[in-house]
Parts: structure tokens; sequence; C-alpha cells
């Protein structure tokens, strides 16, 4: 049964916000402006924690996806659900925001470079799982195969976040070296390291916050089908 | 030193994007929230209905 948001969850929620401002206020306020890229340098603190966050949520799918296969138990499935939906959605904010900073830096707003071309393909894996579930119409099997299709799909993940470091690319690495012929990379000032870093933190903990949420919106939906069921019987 | 490039409308654009998908995706997840519970509450009056 779903009841009112728990204490724990409301003050996540007050956490997130607060956290959310600061690092606003720390990426126009507090970083400094980077000599060569000017403002839209900016895109990068959200745009990477976005890609990240992106990557939380498979990670989180495929291991809940694990834990489905292994117990049977429905949550875990409501939870990789979870962290497919929230994924997808930080990996497209990801994706068109780093096609915007790439317009004045790259002088094109799309190439198909090994990262970019990884990323494309790795959220239209993501997207064909919700198609995959949506035509299957026995609950235990949709979960099932799921759950199969979150663990084989994150192999795609490791894949994205080292394209850009085994392959000839002009998408910079920030952390680590950039390929000579990568465009747009920069040397991060120690105020540039702190924004970044709480960024990340930041994103993190909005993460955990929508997937709280998201959760309880899957289990609520879930007690819904079961009565739709009782009803029909 | 070289001045920085005039991008200032790129960095509006990506935190418009940025911003604007959050904030679609909160207002949906508030939305699916609020249907859920009104098709609660119709169902429980459903089966309260149909209770001998």
């Amino acid at each position: 049964m779903i009841k009112e948001q728990p204490k724990l969850l409301k003050t996540l929620n007050i956490i997130t916000m607060v956290m959310m401002l600061i690092a606003i206020g720390l990426v126009f306020l507090y970083a400094p402006m980077e000599a060569v890229m000017g403002p839209v340098q900016k895109v990068f603190y959200f745009h990477v924690s976005s890609t990240w966050t992106g990557a939380l949520g498979f990670l989180v799918s495929a291991i809940a996806g694990g834990f489905y296969l292994r117990t049977k138990k429905q949550t875990w499935d409501i939870i990789s659900v979870a962290g497919v939906e929230i994924g997808l959605v930080f990996m497209l904010i990801g994706i068109v925001s780093g096609s915007i900073w790439a317009r004045p830096i790259w002088n094109t707003w799309w190439t198909w470079d090994p990262r970019l071309t990884t990323t494309t393909i790795m959220e239209l894996i993501y997207l064909a799982y919700f198609m995959l579930r949506r035509g299957i119409e026995e609950p235990e099997r949709r979960a099932r195969f799921g759950a199969v299709y979150s663990i084989v799909g994150f192999l795609s993940v490791p894949l994205t976040f080292l394209s850009i470091r085994i392959f000839r690319t002009i998408h910079p690495v920030i952390i680590g070296s950039s390929d000579p012929t990568a465009s747009g990379a920069f040397d991060m000032t120690g105020k540039m390291t702190q924004t970044f870093v709480f960024s990340l933190i930041t994103y993190s903990v909005l993460f955990a916050t929508l997937l709280w949420h998201r959760t309880r919106l899957g289990k609520l939906s879930a007690e819904i089908e079961e009565a739709k069921l009782r009803i029909n019987e | 030193m070289p001045e920085a490039a005039d991008t200032i409308n790129y960095m509006v654009a990506g935190y418009v994007v940025i911003f604007g998908v959050m904030l679609t995706y909160l207002v949906s997840l508030v939305a699916r929230w609020r249907r859920a519970h009104r098709d609660k509450a119709m169902l429980k009056e459903l089966a309260d209905r149909d209770e001998p």
C-alpha cells in the first residue's frame, strides 16, 4: 500500500533542491570563465553530470535486473524500469546539451564521432527496452525479459565511456589525457574542479531522489493493475 | 591574451535544454502520480459498490 511520502524522502527532496541551487550558484558565480570557449564551457558541468546520471540509471537497472532474476520479486523489476527511464531522460539531456556545446566549438551540431555514435546507440538500446516491455503482456515474462535486456544492454555503457579513450576522436577527455585530435579540451582550475565535483554529487543525489519517487509510482501502478485484474475476475 | 569567444547564446540554449527536460520529466512524474491516485480511488469505489 502506497502512503504519504516518507520523512526521509521529504528530507531528500529538500536536500536535492538546496544542492541544486548551490550547484547552479557555483557554475554561474564561482567557476571562472574558460579563456577560449567563453560562457558555453559552463554547459560542461551539467552536461557531464547528466550523462553520469544517465549511466547511473542504466547501472541501477542492470543490478536490479540481476536481483529480479534471482529473487523474482516485483520490486526489483519496478526499480529496473525506474533506472532505465531516468537514465534515458538524463542521457537525452547529455546528448542535446553536448550538441549545443559542439556548435560553436566544433562548428557543427553533430558529427559521427565514436563518443557521439556510441551514446546514440546506447540511448536507442534503452528506448527499445520500453518497446520490448510493451510487446509482452504477461507481467512475469515481461519482467524476466526486461531484466535480461537491461543486463545485456548495460554493455553499451562502458563501451560509451571508453570510446573516447580507445578510438581516435575529437571529443575531449576531461579526466585523463585527450586524443591529440580532440577539440574543446581545457585544463580545469581548482574552482572548476570543485564546481564539477559538486555538480556530480548533486546529480547523484538528484538521481537517488528521482529513483525513489519513480519506484513509488511504479509500485502504485502495480497495485492499480492488480486491482483492475481483481475487478475483472 | 586572446579574448574568450562570445558563446553566451549557446550557454543559455544549453541550460534551457537541461532545465527544460528536467522540469518536463518532473511534471510528467507528478501528472502520472495524480492520475494513478485518481484511478486507485475510482477502483476502490467500484470494489466497494460490488461488495454485497
